[in-house]
């Protein structure tokens, strides 16, 4: 396999690893590494790719096992700073800004759910993969990911509401 | 009639029983402005996962083609054989460039007698030679004494036919005579 062909094959599915590796380390640096060691770890092993038959599968599990390893690891050895005491009073200025701001909330709200469901919910609702496809990457179930997805959705929406008063029923 | 399929659609979305097809409808749906004022937070979501779609890796991968390490040290060996080839002739150079004066007493006694010995060689070599040329000019001079002898043989041979000329003149002297003594 020459590099062209290479690329070739990479690059329908490589964004996707990509925006996987961000969904779940959050940081845009550690995506793009992340993403690049994917990468070179499919190139190396670029003989052994022709025998497996979804490619784009394959290295989607492999992003997210790569990514919940660094997430331990990184847990292990360094101090995670979070905003939880962190409160915010420019309700006013923020409603100038919401349809912007709105958007970056909800990305803030997926950042808070669980590794499980963001995954299944960045596979469906962003890269639109179907059920057999998340079941093979996540090796969960058909049935147990409609779960998860549907309390992922759930959940964001709730959260929504709550913080900006949306969808007044 | 349309915010009525939407309504159900988002509450199957919902629970997580929407199809691709269907969650597309949904996204087409969002994506325009005038949406219904109660469903403005699955706007605000579904723009959130439209702007989150369009993010792209645009960093470059140094994809290094698997090196041959064989064809590496093939040139690897090739200099080394090429710094050879230039440094060894110079170092071979140096060594010719030793004159007669930089070399100390005891080397010249040695240059001398071993160029004492290799005259006395070559002297007793060219003796040779000459008793050789002298050997052969002995056998040379033999075998023109025997091309000689062959000649002096030859002569004899003529010289015998010439006296049984003689011979015979005799006989026929004799007859004569004898006729002339009968005829008296």
């Amino acid at each position: 396999m020459t590099q062209t062909d290479f690329v070739k094959l990479v690059m329908p599915f490589k964004d996707k690893v990509f925006r996987l590796a961000k969904r779940l380390l959050v940081s845009n640096e550690e995506a793009e590494d992340a993403t690049q060691e994917i990468l070179m770890k499919l190139w190396r092993n670029k003989l052994k790719i022709s025998d497996y038959k979804n490619v784009e599968a394959f290295s989607m599990t492999m992003t997210k096992n790569f990514c919940l390893d660094r997430l331990k690891s990184k847990q292990a050895q360094n101090l995670k700073i979070v905003h939880s005491n962190y409160q915010d009073n420019n309700t006013s200025l923020q409603s100038q800004v919401e349809n912007r701001d709105s958007v970056d909330w909800v990305s803030k709200i997926i950042e808070e759910l669980p590794e499980q469901q963001k995954i299944i919910l960045q596979l469906r609702d962003i890269e639109e993969y179907d059920y057999e496809e998340i079941a093979k990457v996540v090796d969960m179930n058909p049935t147990a990911i409609r779960v998860a997805l549907s309390r992922a959705r759930k959940t964001i929406r709730e959260k929504l509401t709550n913080t900006h008063s949306y969808g007044v029923k | 009639m349309v915010l009525n399929s939407i309504e159900k659609l988002l509450e199957k979305y919902d629970n997580g029983e929407t199809s691709l097809r269907e969650e597309q409808q949904l996204k087409e749906y969002f994506a325009q402005d005038n949406v219904a004022p109660h469903l403005e937070s699955y706007k605000v979501m579904f723009q959130y996962f439209n702007t989150t779609k369009q993010e792209l890796y645009t960093k470059d991968v140094p994809l290094k083609p698997k090196k041959n390490f064989k064809y590496q040290w093939i040139s690897v060996a090739a200099v080394a054989v090429l710094m050879l080839g230039i440094f060894i002739p110079k170092m071979g150079g140096d060594k010719e460039i030793v004159t007669f004066a930089s070399l100390t007493e005891e080397e010249r006694e040695v240059y001398f007698q071993t160029k004492e010995a290799l005259a006395m060689l070559s002297s007793n070599f060219n003796k040779g030679t000459s008793s050789l040329s002298v050997l052969s000019d002995n056998f040379n001079q033999g075998a023109s004494s025997f091309n000689a002898l062959g000649l002096a043989s030859e002569s004899f041979k003529v010289g015998a036919e010439k006296a049984s000329y003689v011979n015979e003149l005799g006989n026929t002297t004799n007859k004569f005579l004898k006729n002339t003594k009968e005829n008296n």
